[in-house]
């Protein structure tokens, strides 16, 4: 029997106010621990929530680029739980009145477009951060002590929960990268997965392919990166076709992945379903965005990655397109002229190691560069490509030193490497032809570099076959 | 010159300090006397400042509301030694009005009580009777302003905590309209009740207290812009419309002498050219006090959530986190916040939610409309404010639900958001009575002039009679 996955998202994205969610504490990475509090978010007696209106705003936009509804009235509500990064007791978060509801992520793949599901977008406020001391790992079992940092406390976080519409590990990878691209050119997260700015849970479940039941699902959590999260996806999967092939049923658990170390198997522990006595916090008004708030949110959006990449698709391929808008190169792709493959491929490879901001790059020059490439050596077009984003940077300066594709200068040179090599010339005579690339190299390390590759393998092929 | 604090209103005592016959150290130092000779035996403060920090008149506040640098302990053991590194809303109003803080009264842990005799800290007693409770929570606030220990005092109101106690204690409370004076630094028991009131001798101190403290607040965002307070001197009641809801002055456990007094203050109402009628609240009393044991406890369980050891007050050291919290809460919370936790917890537990605290919350919406239904044909409606005088300590301490039933005329209109005012209307067996106007919201104008005339022809004699 074949199985099909199922898998569903859940993820966490910090806004990057300037401010925290409640309080107008300032939001800093990584500053000194507690620099960063009052007595709003350090809970002290009496002291009470103002939300923030930026993230709000923020929330609706990002909402309206999920293709979701935005409720006339949302409502925060208090998850109750004890837990010494969680100061208040209880989490505002919301719950059955959510600010976004019911939009879709078109992500375009190779085999075609998926559509994933947004159940719903809401505004929460994130937890402190608890450090563990007396273990080398940082974890809380063995631990001396447990100390608080409540700079983190409060700040603004959007929690997006998709249907379970993914259908490979692949695509929740492809999806990932999407969301992620959005909000950042939102410009409302840094979405950074090493900052902690972007987290996400994966459930996951599998079924009988052409079956449409939902069976027993598990949640990986903590896990790092968008590649590992595709590998533990698949994992996960063949493990549960394996359980249900040999007669076993599939348990309700949560998988914890070492975030210190992607091979170490993950933890399971039993879902526990706690009871976080969900009620409407009455210290907030109930948010009711006007109108003319949303319709501007609206009117701030630009054509969004998802709908680039297909555009874009149209004259390359998904896979190329995809590429060029996750990681942010698509701007420049379409302003530099040329060869449309040739341009991608150039931006996604070399250009991409050069460290280059696309923004910075000047696009008429690129495209001059990337038209001569073939008769620029290689570690010149190199050189060129990291100079690209210099001021007054022009291409002539390379396109001057053309190559060497003159037979009549190159034959005498190719005659004097194959005298001085008999031993080599012998062997690739005798078959091995792959030391066609060393007589490459001498002709090279001769010419420094500026003889024409293809010219000259040309004449070595010749010569060597003669 | 020496101050005669006993009698004194803060109206007057303002006249002296603007007249420049006595200082604001002067009178500061007057009520420390006082406080030092009668509160020893009331046990109305929990603390006293030292020196007046500001030009006018003193005030005392009951101990939920944080004033910066003076600890507050909101009647707990679990807040000892808490001391707030910010002010209170209503805290930096007072302090900007030049009101210097005397004091933190006594009152219920966390205002869960009507007698003041939960406390942490010892029961405060009456100053009309020692063997008396105060009511409660505001017990220790109501005590020292009827005491002369303070000119004024602020309270805090949840399900009759301002009310209650003036009447028990023959003193003006107010619990104003919801939203109308800022909860940002008051020790939260239910958020959406909870309402800071003043308590004063007269009407008149009571609504100049009120001016200060009201108004729109940005760091409390239920709260909204307020009409401009009037200091009443109206002497007569014509063409006002009171209503006598028939189960607030008909409910069972409404002493004789408590009834006769509030009927005559009624008959008052007549006399003084009011249009009086009867009117009927039927469900908001039969279900207002259950839905309140169901609102106020569960909005309490999670309000007393962050009490837990980990940043301030009381910390009792465990083998892990979870040891920690149980150990600090057992022995830092008193048998009624336990209670209300419990109660509360139970009634937001998933598969009661909606039977509980989502029916009580439909409820309230039921009693809302109810008053609003009755405001359609009065002005303010009628009621004693507690169905009895003060009971003696010890009475009820150990029957919760006998102490529950003490709220039970305050609660319907608390419910509702709607203000309401507890003027002293008379003696019952020596012992003060307490007639109790409620308005619509924003009506709070209504009620201090109605408040006033009824008080300028009842005359009654708000220094108790031992004190004398």
């Amino acid at each position: 029997m074949s199985w099909e996955p199922v898998i569903g998202l859940e993820i966490h994205i910090h806004l990057k106010t300037r401010t925290k969610m409640f309080c107008r504490c300032e939001v800093e990475y990584a500053a000194e621990p507690n620099s960063h509090t009052c007595p709003v978010c350090l809970a002290h007696p009496g002291s009470l929530p103002v939300p923030n209106e930026k993230a709000v705003e923020w929330t609706i936009k990002l909402g309206l680029a999920l293709g979701c509804r935005i409720a006339d009235r949302a409502i925060f509500h208090r998850k109750n739980y004890f837990y010494p990064d969680n100061p208040k007791g209880y989490q505002i978060s919301q719950y059955d009145e959510p600010l976004c509801v019911d939009g879709r992520l078109v992500v375009p793949g190779p085999d075609g477009t998926t559509e994933v599901g947004i159940v719903r977008a809401h505004l929460e406020e994130d937890a402190a951060k608890n450090v563990h001391l007396g273990t080398a790992e940082g974890r809380i079992a063995g631990a001396s002590a447990t100390l608080v940092d409540f700079n983190r406390a409060g700040t603004p976080l959007v929690e997006i929960v998709t249907q379970p519409d993914i259908r490979s590990a692949d695509a929740a990878r492809r999806f990932l990268q999407l969301l992620r691209q959005t909000v950042v050119e939102l410009g409302i997260s840094d979405a950074e997965m090493e900052k902690g700015s972007l987290r996400f849970d994966v459930n996951v479940s599998v079924r009988p392919s052409g079956s449409d039941e939902l069976r027993t699902r598990t949640e990986l959590k903590n896990l790092n990166s968008f590649a590992f999260a595709a590998r533990a996806i698949e994992r996960e999967v063949q493990r549960q076709a394996e359980v249900y092939q040999s007669g076993g049923d599939v348990e309700q658990e949560t998988l914890h992945f070492d975030p210190g170390a992607e091979s170490a198997p993950p933890l399971r522990s039993k879902e526990e379903a706690q009871d976080y006595r969900y009620f409407p916090e009455p210290d907030l008004l109930p948010i009711e965005p006007p109108a003319e708030l949303v319709e501007k949110m609206r009117g701030e959006l630009h054509e969004l990655p998802g709908a680039r990449i297909l555009r874009l698709a149209e004259g390359l391929d998904v896979g190329l397109a995809e590429d060029l808008v996750t990681s942010g190169r698509d701007a420049l792709y379409e302003r530099v002229p040329g060869d449309r493959r040739a341009v991608a491929n150039v931006l996604m490879n070399q250009f991409a190691v050069s460290g280059v901001d696309p923004a910075a790059a000047n696009a008429d020059e690129l495209g001059r560069l990337i038209d001569a490439r073939s008769r620029i050596p290689r570690d010149r077009f190199t050189e060129a490509l990291a100079k690209s984003g210099d001021p007054g940077f022009s291409a002539d300066a390379y396109l001057g030193d053309g190559l060497v594709a003159e037979t009549s200068e190159l034959e005498p040179i190719v005659d004097r490497i194959l005298e001085a090599n008999p031993g080599q010339v012998e062997s690739y005579r005798g078959g091995k032809e792959g030391l066609l690339g060393f007589f490459v190299g001498q002709v090279m390390r001769e010419t420094q570099g500026k003889a024409d590759p293809k010219v000259v393998n040309e004449l070595l092929r010749e010569k060597l076959s003669a | 010159m020496s101050v005669e604090t006993l009698r004194l209103k803060a109206e007057e005592a303002s006249r002296l300090v603007e007249s420049g016959e006595a200082s604001a150290a002067e009178l500061h130092a007057a009520y420390l006397a006082a406080i030092e000779e009668r509160d020893g035996e009331l046990n109305s403060y929990l603390r006293t400042v030292p020196e007046a920090d500001g030009a006018g008149v003193p005030i005392a506040f009951k101990d939920v509301i944080s004033s910066r640098g003076v600890e507050t302990t909101a009647g707990s053991k679990i807040l000892s030694g808490y001391v707030p590194v910010f002010d209170s809303t209503v805290a930096a109003r007072c302090r900007e009005a030049g009101l210097p803080l005397i004091g933190k009264t006594n009152m219920d842990e966390f205002a869960m009580g009507s007698s003041t005799e939960n406390s942490a800290f010892g029961p405060t007693r009456n100053p009309w009777d020692p063997e008396r409770v105060p009511g409660g929570s505001s017990g220790g606030s109501a005590a020292a302003v009827a005491a002369g220990l303070a000119p004024w005092a602020l309270g805090s109101d949840t399900g009759g905590s301002v009310k209650q106690p003036a009447s028990l204690c023959g003193i003006v409370g107010l619990r104003p309209t919801y939203g109308t004076v800022s909860r940002y630094g008051i020790v939260a028991f239910a958020s959406s009740l909870d309402q800071i009131g003043p308590m004063t001798k007269t009407v008149r101190d009571n609504a100049l207290l009120y001016r200060i403290v009201a108004g729109k607040d940005p760091n409390d965002t239920t709260t909204v812009d307020v009409p401009p307070v009037e200091i009443p001197e109206a002497e007569d009641l014509k063409g006002l419309r009171v209503g006598v809801p028939r189960e607030l002055n008909e409910a069972e456990g409404i002493e004789p002498g408590v009834k006769q007094a509030v009927d005559r203050t009624i008959e008052l109402c007549r006399e003084l050219g009011a249009e009086v009628g009867e009117t009927s609240l039927p469900r908001s009393v039969e279900y207002g006090l259950a839905c309140y044991y169901l609102v106020a406890p569960a909005e309490a369980s999670s309000n007393l959530a962050r009490y837990d050891g980990v940043r301030y007050g009381l910390r009792v050291d465990g083998a892990n986190v979870r040891e920690m919290y149980e150990k600090t809460r057992d022995a830092g919370f008193g048998d009624e916040p336990k209670r209300r936790i419990m109660l509360g917890a139970y009634a937001l537990s998933a598969g009661y939610y909606e039977a509980y605290y989502g029916q009580a919350q439909k409820v309230r919406t039921v009693i809302a409309r109810e008053h609003a239904a009755a405001f359609e044909s009065f002005d303010v409606l009628v009621s004693p404010t507690s169905p009895t005088v003060a009971f003696k300590i010890g009475e009820k301490a150990e029957n919760p639900l006998a102490m529950y039933l003490s709220d039970v005329l305050t609660i319907p209109s608390n419910m509702a958001g709607l203000p309401g005012l507890s003027i002293p209307c008379g003696l019952s067996d020596g012992l003060p009575v307490g007639f109790q106007l409620i308005g619509p919201q924003f009506s709070e104008n209504t009620l201090f002039r109605t408040g006033h005339a009824l008080e300028q022809t009842i005359g009654f004699d708000y220094v108790p009679e031992r004190l004398r």
